[in-house]
């Protein structure tokens, strides 16, 4: 195949990781919190699909069973650190940035112990070539392009659509936006909370299952997943705060994040080893200059969600 | 014809702490009527009406909606009893558009679908005679669009009885003009309309019938085709009351703070003051009255250097006169200059140029106290920051309307925050907190302010006791020109009184003292002029010694002439 | 008519409201209570992850044993808690404040390495050529400096242009990491990327002791920063401007002048933290030089309530947790995760009681206020 083909398509394999992370993580500030849990969430949702592997990977389930299998896992360990991170921050309303690290520390860490039980040879053996289907024995990189991959493009189109055409969008905007005035016309604020940081944690930690079970499909691969966690959460703000424009962030961050592995074939480009840094910096450097020049506009719909940060009391007025 | 009854309201009742907001008020509402409710700020109208739309709960009696009784808990009860309020304070989502808007939180049948609802906004705008593009987002809109959008979002629910609270404050008379024009037409559909104002001229141009509410009571309810703007001022204002505040006559007033053609602008681009001209004297207090939100604070802001100006001037005088030259706020080279302008002159009355003279010998001089100021020293305070103006060795004391979010800073201790003026004294980097503590001990014997300790967080202290501290504080001070806005508003007799003495004890020591008070009686017995202001322009200036209540509250209400440039 | 009287609306069940005010004791009880709890829960966790403790559960109590063990049982474990204490205390004092001033620097971490990498460049550049304390002197500089730009950029762009300052400060981390792997590339010619021990430009050692120099150091910086927060004048301006922007404004505080002044010494602590690193400890950097403490730091911070004295217990407190856990993980033949595993819950504990702290929960039918301790708040 055609080497930039190879490399377009890489970049996108290795982007839904992003897509989940980021779309996840703007569910949940778009209601108003900031979720720096999402490294952890996507690495307990890893650990989650990768517990039921264990338990299912080598059995006589038929193949779709154990697909479906796997990503509800993901969701249900995912979704309870979304829970743990709603209740702290909504009903007990504690510092979301506190709570956000605290649960990124403990998720990072209850993943790789769990990871360090797990069989390989179970869990990601046999699976990998199911979660791969329908390219699991093409031998370029259009093997990473599995279920999970296409299932991150629709969730991402799917969350931009729920947002942006729906009430239910419309009511989860305002409650990030001005919980009072959402408050006030009737719509209950904690509930919307509770569903979007749930179903983004839930979104979020299907990332990390696709990352360990497909993308990298090693079993060391859980031990780089916290890094991409935080370039999840980057990719909010390139994306400005619009799920489908993930699944272009995302492959610009995975084309950055891979192109020094790429550009050393070409021989017209020199690359010095010194460059490879630099170019995985850029993806860094983009959020931030998106962040600066948008805040230079200050146009508004690319702002943060207003209530961003804070944390809502009816009787705070 | 008869009409029929849409709201009743018997014996509704609704206490604060000790504050009787509304006592046992009776009120009928009638279908297609707009009904007035007229009363000076702090009378209990905006309570009463919020009781209707869901957003206190009365402590007693019931309300009636088609002869039913209803139990209206939240605005979504109100709304499922077609009663919608339009509130001073809008509640919309700034990056929404129009239509979003309208149709937050509306349960509806069918799938979301934009289109249609903007249909049928649309659809609503024509029938009541709005202008509106549903499309547009907030952050883009006008006050008076905003103001649309909210009365739109209230008729999209279907709402039969409409509250409007102080729906003018912040339009232009066309905008009044075409607000009262659809108001007729949604009376003509048959809706009920409450509006709640303080704007005489406006309750005549636009309703049926006044009801007029004082100190929480309802006084009456008149048909406006029988009544006056005479006659409604008396009712509204009431009798005058003798407050018994001690007033002596100003000793020798002289020009302290003087304000020529002050203009300011929103950051909107609205005029918040026009054209505003007065001159407070020393030894006077010079009261400012006006409905709320006429421009007051934003006025006192200015002079205080917080807002930056369109025009005008704010000038300064600093009696200086016959005292001698320091370099306390004064450079040499500012020195040496002001002298070779004439300034200065010796105790014999010659002048001093300094002509020829050594730094070094200047410097004697002045330091001796044989040099004297000719004339009081004339300071232009305009576009100044608020610390420039200090370094300048002006004494100007300002009291704010938003004592803890502003004048104060509520997790500090009284210690901490008398230093908030004064902490920059002295050379060294750090803090000297004696002063500062002995001028809170002082605070608290002196003022009798209740806390349990000096260190204890303003925010605990009641809100008397912060404003005993606030006040205190800027006194303490020794200002030569003091401004308070509301410094009474929320305060109990007694600390109302500490205040008032306070304010009077400042006045006898040749303080200029701007007072802003919504109060009338108090204004009437406590200061020495009046300044009327109405929508930002001066609309009187008055001897308070002499006028009436009545006299004011036509100034304060009547807001024909003072547009009649604009228009 | 109807009968329904408007008088008989029930109240909600339950009702929350701010405290105005909680005595210290009594706040530092719940504190206290909750770590007891999770501790408890821990130990739970433990029972259920630890194949030891499942085969005979008495050793549940050698688990509670190792957290005093991991710190105090040798004199080198103590020293070496007593480092790992200042290392973590200095990054928090450095975010105080900022904290202070509302101003949410999450880059601790990353002005923290770039500190780092400051001195390590100057000492691999003149290391050979300047004499020892001279090249010091010079590391710290480069240190101060490094750390302050880093923090200086997103202050200059909130100031400006009110950029989100948190998102900011977390992407800066990424780019200092990336800044430091680049230099390491051009430092270490064979590709390993693991630049070796300086020889030159180490700390002296105090006492005969290589920690008591850097725990001496972040000592006097706390009761410095101490100092300075609440005696000096413009740790009095930080917290007007933190309290209101408005009241900063009426008193004629330059608002943007204190956000940049202080957040370039928050960034500057943070290379001094670094330097500690660099001069101190390791004679190297690599891109996991800080290893996650600017993130801790953030707890730390907080959960100290911007005390600087306060933090001392709360550093100590997590890296009791640390050692503690680490300590197990090696009794007990466990993953070396384990310790965040355990932080993490006890750090939930912490942080939600602070709800108990600040809310009061009013039940139905009672006029008293209830003190909500175990009860379930949902």
């Amino acid at each position: 195949m055609n080497i930039w083909l190879n490399f377009l398509i890489d970049s996108l394999a290795f982007g839904a990781t992003f897509i989940y992370g980021s779309t996840g993580e703007i569910l949940t500030e778009k209601a108003g919190h900031l979720n720096l849990g999402i490294p952890g969430i996507m690495c307990m949702g890893g650990a989650g699909g990768v517990m039921m592997l264990n338990l299912i990977g080598k059995s006589s389930l038929p193949p779709v069973l154990i697909v479906v299998l796997g990503i509800l896992s993901a969701l249900l360990m995912s979704g309870l650190m979304g829970l743990i991170y709603s209740f702290m921050t909504v009903t007990l309303r504690a510092n979301q940035n506190v709570t956000g690290l605290a649960l990124t520390t403990f998720g990072v860490g209850l993943m790789k112990v769990i990871m360090s039980k797990m069989n390989a040879t179970v869990y990601l053996v046999g699976p990998k070539m199911l979660y791969r289907w329908p390219f699991a024995y093409r031998q370029d990189s259009l093997q990473c392009l599995g279920v999970l991959f296409f299932l991150a493009i629709v969730v991402a189109i799917a969350a931009s659509w729920v947002l942006f055409r729906t009430k239910v969008g419309l009511h989860l905007r305002a409650v990030g936006e001005n919980p009072a005035t959402a408050d006030a016309v009737g719509i209950n604020v904690n509930r919307y909370k509770y569903a979007a940081t749930i179903i983004g944690s839930s979104i979020a930690g299907l990332g990390g299952f696709y990352y360990i079970i497909d993308y990298m499909a090693s079993q060391e691969a859980y031990l780089s997943l916290e890094a991409f966690g935080w370039l999840s959460i980057a990719l909010v703000i390139f994306a400005l705060w619009r799920p489908h424009m993930t699944i272009i962030g995302s492959t610009v961050f995975g084309f950055l994040f891979s192109c020094s592995s790429y550009i050393t074939n070409i021989d017209w480009i020199h690359v010095t080893m010194a460059t490879k840094p630099l170019l995985k910096m850029l993806p860094y450097v983009v959020t931030v200059l998106v962040l600066i020049i948008s805040s230079i506009r200050n146009k508004r719909e690319n702002q943060p969600p207003s209530s961003l940060g804070l944390s809502y009391f009816r009787e705070d007025r | 014809m008869e009409k029929q009854l849409a709201l009743q309201m018997r014996g509704i009742t609704k206490r604060f702490g000790p504050v009787v907001a509304n006592d046992h008020v009776d009120l009928d509402v009638y279908e297609g009527e707009i009904l007035a409710i007229l009363g000076e700020n702090g009378c209990g109208k905006t309570t009463l009406m919020n009781m209707i739309s869901g957003i206190y709960f009365p402590d007693e009696g019931k309300i009636f909606v088609d002869g039913h009784e209803v139990v209206i808990r939240s605005p979504k009860d109100a709304f499922q009893h077609g009663i919608g309020m339009i509130h001073q304070h809008f509640k919309l989502v700034d990056l929404f558009t129009a239509a979003e808007n309208i149709v937050l939180g509306v349960k509806e049948e069918g799938r979301y679908n934009l289109k249609a609802i903007n249909a049928k906004v649309a659809q609503i705008a024509e029938k009541y005679g709005f202008h509106i593009d549903p499309q547009k987002k907030i952050y883009d809109m006008s006050v008076s669009e905003k103001q649309t959008v909210e009365i739109i979002k209230v008729l999209y629910r279907g709402a039969d009885i409409l509250i409007l609270d102080e729906p003018t404050a912040v339009l232009t008379p066309q905008e009044i003009d075409k607000l009262f024009q659809v108001l007729r037409r949604m009376k003509a559909d048959g809706k009920s309309i409450i509006i709640i104002t303080h704007k005489l001229n406006e309750v005549l141009a636009v309703s049926d019938r006044v009801a007029i509410l004082r100190k929480g009571e309802h006084i009456a309810t008149v048909n406006t085709a029988e009544t006056n703007e005479a006659q409604l001022t008396e009712m509204m204002v009431g009798k005058k009351v003798d407050l018994n505040i001690d007033r002596e006559l100003p000793r020798s007033p002289a020009p302290r703070l003087v304000v020529e053609g002050l203009n300011l602008d929103d950051s909107e681009g609205l005029h918040v003051l026009r054209d505003i001209s007065f001159t407070a004297n020393g030894g006077e207090i010079l009261g400012i009255a006006g409905i709320a939100g006429s421009g007051q604070r934003e006025l006192l802001e200015s002079i205080a250097g917080l807002q930056p100006l369109k025009s005008g001037k704010i000038i300064f005088h600093n009696p200086k006169k016959d005292k001698p030259v320091t370099f306390f706020h004064k450079s040499m080279k500012r020195v040496k200059e002001l002298g070779a302008q004439g300034a200065f002159h010796d105790r014999q009355g010659k002048p001093v140029s300094f002509d020829g003279m050594a730094t070094g010998a200047v410097r004697k001089w002045v330091e001796s106290g044989d040099v004297l100021f000719k004339e009081d020293e004339i300071i232009d305070l305009r576009d100044k920051t608020p610390l420039q103006i200090r370094e300048l060795g002006v004494r100007l004391s300002f009291v704010p309307e938003d004592r803890l979010g502003m004048g104060l800073v509520g997790s500090m201790g009284i210690t901490d925050n008398m230093m908030l003026r004064s902490y920059r004294k002295g050379h060294a980097g750090f803090l000297d907190r004696k002063k500062p503590r002995a001028l809170a001990d002082e605070i608290i014997h002196e003022l009798e302010v209740v806390t349990p300790g000096v260190n204890t967080p303003v925010r605990r202290l009641s809100g008397g006791n912060v404003q005993k501290v606030l006040v205190g504080r800027e006194i303490a001070f020794a200002p030569k020109v003091l401004m308070a806005a509301y410094p009474v508003r929320g305060l109990d007799i007694n600390s109302s009184y500490t205040i008032y003495h306070l304010l009077n004890k400042q006045k006898e020591n040749g303080v200029a003292v701007i007072f802003v008070g919504e109060d009338l009686d108090v204004l009437l017995a406590l200061c020495d002029r009046i300044l009327v202001i109405n929508s930002g322009s001066i609309t009187g200036l008055v001897d308070a010694r002499t006028v009436t209540k009545e006299e004011i509250g036509l100034l304060m209400t009547r807001t024909d002439y003072a547009r009649k440039e604009d228009a | 008519m109807s009968l329904h009287h408007a008088s008989e609306v029930r109240e909600p069940l339950m009702h929350l409201s701010k405290r105005s005010a909680i005595h210290p004791a009594k706040a530092w009880a719940i504190r206290l209570a909750a770590i007891v709890l999770g501790l408890a829960v821990c130990g739970l966790v433990a029972f259920l992850l630890i194949e030891k403790i499942q085969e005979k559960p008495e050793k549940i109590w050698d688990f509670y044993n190792a957290f005093i063990k991991g710190s105090f049982s040798t004199s080198r474990k103590f020293w070496k808690f007593l480092k790992n204490l200042a290392i973590l205390l200095g990054i928090a004092l450095a975010l105080t404040p900022a904290f202070r001033m509302r101003f949410w620097n999450t880059g601790a971490e990353g002005q923290t390495l770039m500190g780092v990498l400051g001195a390590i460049a100057v000492d691999f550049y003149w290391g050979e050529a300047l004499p020892e304390p001279l090249l010091l002197a010079l590391m710290l500089l480069a240190a101060l400096l490094c750390g302050g730009i880093w923090a200086l950029i997103p202050a200059l762009c909130k100031a400006k242009w009110n950029t989100n300052e948190t998102l900011f400060t977390l992407m800066m981390n990424y780019v200092a990491t990336f800044v430091v792997s680049y230099f390491l590339v051009i430092w270490v010619p064979n590709g390993s990327s693991s630049l070796p021990k300086m020889k030159t430009g180490k700390l002296p050692s105090v006492g005969g002791n290589d920690y008591l120099l850097i725990i001496l150091v972040v000592l006097i910086l706390t009761v410095g920063l101490y100092i300075y927060l609440n005696y000096s004048k413009h740790g009095y301006e930080i917290n007007v401007v933190g309290e209101s922007v408005r009241t900063a404004q009426y008193v004629g505080i330059n608002v943007r002048k204190v956000i940049i002044r202080t957040m370039l010494l928050s960034g500057m602590l943070c290379g001094l933290t670094g330097y500690l690193i660099a001069a101190g400890l390791d004679q190297t950097v690599t891109t996991n030089s800080v290893g996650g403490q600017g993130f801790t730091a953030i707890m730390v911070s907080w959960l100290g309530k911007f005390n600087p004295l306060a933090m001392i217990v709360t550093s100590g407190l997590i890296q009791l947790l640390n050692q503690g856990a680490a300590q197990i993980s090696q009794d007990f033949n466990v993953s070396g995760a384990l310790p965040d595993v355990i932080t993490g819950i006890i750090l939930f504990f912490i942080i939600g009681s602070e709800f108990f702290i600040n809310y009061q929960i009013h039940f139905r039918g009672g006029k008293h206020a209830v003190q909500a301790g175990g009860e379930a708040v949902k």
